[in-house]
């Protein structure tokens, strides 16, 4: 599938600034988000993450201003939300949520156009712009775009959702748990189609998650919070794993933190071993990752398996030793490529 | 009745005219009543989701309504406010109330929240997620609402008639059948007011259709 | 005098409260034509329904049913049973059998639609496991369906009473006694106290069945199944 490259595709950049969140009046009582502060440049992706009632929801909510924050400023382009009109600053906003939100009483086509049709589009740029995004969602629009939300299975809708949410080509998206609830298999399938989507489209994303494996894979940037609602720490995914900032953030990342961190290296970046016969061994392309490669390795149990380039041609062998160092290699410090 | 046919067809025929009026007198004292207590209800029933805590009274206000029955309400109006259109339209105003206020606070409050934040997060005003959002998906219920209003009133319109001649729209020809044991007055005045409350059944069914065409295409899923 | 006075002097006066136009006769005929009617539909669309809901077939038939029920005006109905139910019987076909008939007509879709709607409405994965666990069909309708429809079913003879009690009263226009009788004299004779007398008798009964049978379900309903149920 092609999709026109995007002409004057936008994206702000995102900053908290001590923002808290207090619900009850008393003095001494914590909030709900407690002097978050942190910064996402534009165009990444940053993930908000932590155990239920940590205020990630909350502190996403801030920033479309469906809840108003108690204190703190939060920046959009230098810019705080709060000076501007919430229904003008909600528009340039794309908002997804876990149980997607689709009107029922409104075609897909008419769903994926509500923004654009809210700022006053023409009905042919609508309509273009519904179809442009159904496909790059993957749903074609002949098919799709006269159905109604109550004829799709749950992946079809939060596909829907995503497509509705960039419809007007927003500067920033929020994600609360966009796809918490759908099945792994499909949820994998949908993790894997936005990291496609954001390569082309490279747009500023807020996303919460509860899920820990989900925000290594999908962030660029995680924001770590406790229950108290602060910031335990912030940085990209392999600095929280190397270097956890305290025993709650090791804790919440698990125990496997190591090899979590294997799963953001591909074979690809790893240096092989001279190889005299391939024989029997189990072939490894680039793109696998090295805990893929570690486990496969490991359940062949052989003494290394054969890493390929792109077009399949040999380039040396991959052993486990090989991978352990890398990996030892990393936590003393070692910066990755 | 021995002896007699049981439709004179003739005098069918020869008050054609009188009948259509009656038809006529009943669908107005009917749709004056529905469209009014409509219009109050909608009110009652805003006010009864702004304020949740006056909804149980105001549904126990209703429901004590409804158990007297409208046999009694019609002559105690009359003792109140005259023999008048009056009093024959604040009982069925009174009794739209019972039917419509719970239906339309339920409509609304079936929209699901989840399509709410939606609309709130996407950048709708307060007013255009009412007029957009809301109301479309609160119409089923609504108009469910309606159908029951709509039917029990022209059923009362025919309770009606006790209060006199010149009321009742066509529960004058049952009971004046009634009085002259003829059975072709009670026939034409019966089934007549069941074939309107009928018809107006259907009418509401196809309004429902034709409001939410979204709901015919469920379980055409793939 | 003022109508609160008439009334409460009507009602007081004990001479009302003897006879067969006393008040007590007046309830009497009200209440029995009201549980006969009410007994004799719940034996046909109880039963009806239950199977209907059980079975899953014909529930066609609960659909249009519910349906028909709003559009008969009762009023309509009575009116036209008159003529066929007195060449039958010219006495009771006059006074008794248009307004039992009707009746009967009145109480059955409530009774008819909530009984399939309770016993349609249980958890189907309850009625696996309980065919699974061996109960035969009997059994699982008796013993897992009905108990857990139970809360619907009630409300439906519930509203089934209510409705019977509250539309008896238009049988008095049309020969029968029961507490309607006092509104048509009261108007008739512009006794206002008579008049207003019935309409409090009438209300009072109206509620008091309502209060019964919302008790009655109270302590029928298991504890276990006590939610808020709606109407």
């Amino acid at each position: 599938m092609t999709a026109p490259a995007q002409a004057g595709t936008r994206a702000a950049s995102l900053e908290f600034r001590d923002v808290t969140k207090r619900y009850s009046a008393g003095p001494g009582t914590p909030g709900a988000v407690n002097d978050l502060s942190f910064e996402v440049p534009a165009g990444s992706i940053c993930v908000l993450v932590g155990p239920s009632g940590c205020g990630k929801t909350t502190s996403l909510k801030m920033v479309n201003r469906l809840i108003e924050p108690s204190s703190g400023q939060i920046l959009l382009d230098g810019v705080d939300v709060q000076t501007e009109d919430v229904t003008a600053l909600r528009r340039r906003i794309g908002y997804v949520i876990q149980q997607v939100g689709l009107f029922p009483h409104l075609t897909i086509g008419r769903n994926v156009a509500v923004v654009p049709s809210l700022v006053g589009w023409s009905n042919q740029r609508q309509r273009a712009r519904t179809d442009e995004l159904l496909s790059m969602v993957g749903l074609d629009p002949d098919r799709y775009g006269d159905r109604y939300p109550s004829q799709l299975s749950g992946g079809e809708r939060q596909r829907v959702g995503v497509a509705r949410a960039l419809a007007a080509d927003p500067l920033l998206m929020l994600m609360d748990e966009p796809f918490a609830a759908v099945d792994p298999i499909v949820r994998a399938r949908l993790q894997d189609e936005f990291l496609r989507l954001q390569r082309e489209l490279a747009k500023t994303i807020v996303f919460v998650t509860h899920d820990i494996d989900e925000a290594i894979k999908m962030g660029d940037l995680i924001v770590v919070m406790t229950e108290g609602g602060r910031l335990a720490q912030f940085g990209p995914p392999d600095e929280i794993l190397a270097h956890p900032a305290s025993p709650f953030v090791a804790q919440f990342v698990g125990q496997d933190r190591g090899l979590k961190r294997l799963s953001l290296r591909t074979v690809a970046d790893l240096g092989v071993e001279p190889l005299a016969q391939p024989g029997d061994l189990p072939v490894l392309p680039p793109a696998t990752t090295l805990r893929d490669a570690l486990s496969i390795l490991l359940a062949a149990d052989t003494r290394g398996g054969l890493a390929v380039d792109e077009a399949g041609r040999p380039r040396g062998l991959v052993t486990v030793d090989a991978i352990a160092s890398a990996l030892a290699a990393d936590l003393a410090g070692a910066a990755l490529t | 009745m021995s002896g007699e046919p049981l439709v004179r067809w003739d005098w069918l025929f020869a008050h054609l005219g009188p009948i259509a009026d009656r038809v006529g007198q009943h669908i107005y004292l009917a749709g004056l009543a529905v469209g009014i207590g409509f219009a109050i209800s909608f009110v009652l029933a805003a006010i009864s989701i702004r304020r949740r805590r006056l909804f149980p009274a105001i549904s126990v206000l209703a429901t004590g309504v409804y158990t007297i029955p409208s046999f009694a309400v019609f002559p105690v109006l009359v003792v109140v406010t005259g023999l008048s259109t009056l009093s024959v339209e604040i009982p069925l105003v009174l009794y739209t109330l019972v039917l419509f206020v719970p239906n339309i606070v339920a409509g609304f409050d079936a929209v699901p929240a989840d399509v709410l934040e939606a609309a709130d997060g996407l950048g709708y005003t307060s007013s255009q997620r009412w007029w957009q959002v809301e109301l479309p998906l609160a119409v089923p219920l609504v108009v469910a609402g309606l159908r029951l209003a709509t039917v029990s009133t022209i059923g009362l319109v025919t309770v009606s008639a006790i209060l006199g001649d010149s009321f009742g729209g066509l529960g004058y020809y049952i009971l004046d059948g009634y009085h002259r044991t003829f059975t072709t007055e009670i026939l034409v005045g019966g089934l007549l007011s069941i074939a309107l409350a009928a018809l107006a059944d259907f009418g509401c069914v196809l309004l429902q259709r034709l409001l939410t065409p979204w709901a015919a295409a469920r379980n055409v899923a793939r | 005098m003022d109508i609160l006075t008439a009334t409460a002097q009507w009602l007081t006066d004990p001479a009302h409260w003897q006879g067969t136009n006393g008040i007590p006769w007046r309830l009497l005929e009200h209440v029995a034509l009201s549980g006969v009617s009410l007994i004799l539909s719940g034996c046909v669309a109880m039963p009806l329904g239950l199977w209907i809901g059980h079975t899953g077939r014909f529930s066609w038939l609960v659909v249009s049913s519910a349906n028909a029920w709003r559009a008969l005006p009762s009023f309509a109905v009575i009116g036209l049973l008159v003529p066929f139910t007195t060449s039958i019987d010219r006495n009771l076909g006059f006074t008794l059998y248009p307004t039992v008939i009707a009746m009967i007509v009145l109480a059955g879709p409530p009774i008819l639609v909530n009984s399939y709607q309770g016993v349609a409405g249980v958890d189907r994965d309850l009625v696996e496991a309980a065919r699974g666990m061996g109960m035969r069909e009997r059994q699982v309708l008796f013993g897992v369906e009905m108990p857990i429809a139970l809360p619907v079913l009630a409300t439906g003879v519930r509203s089934a009473a209510v409705q019977v009690i509250a539309t008896a009263t238009l049988g008095a226009e049309f020969g029968f006694g029961g507490l309607g009788r006092y509104l048509v004299l009261g108007e008739a004779n512009q006794d206002n106290g008579e008049l207003f007398g019935g309409v409090v008798l009438v209300a009072a009964l109206a509620l008091t069945t309502l209060a019964l049978f919302t008790l009655l379900e109270r302590r029928v309903v298991s504890s276990g199944l006590r939610t808020r149920t709606a109407n």
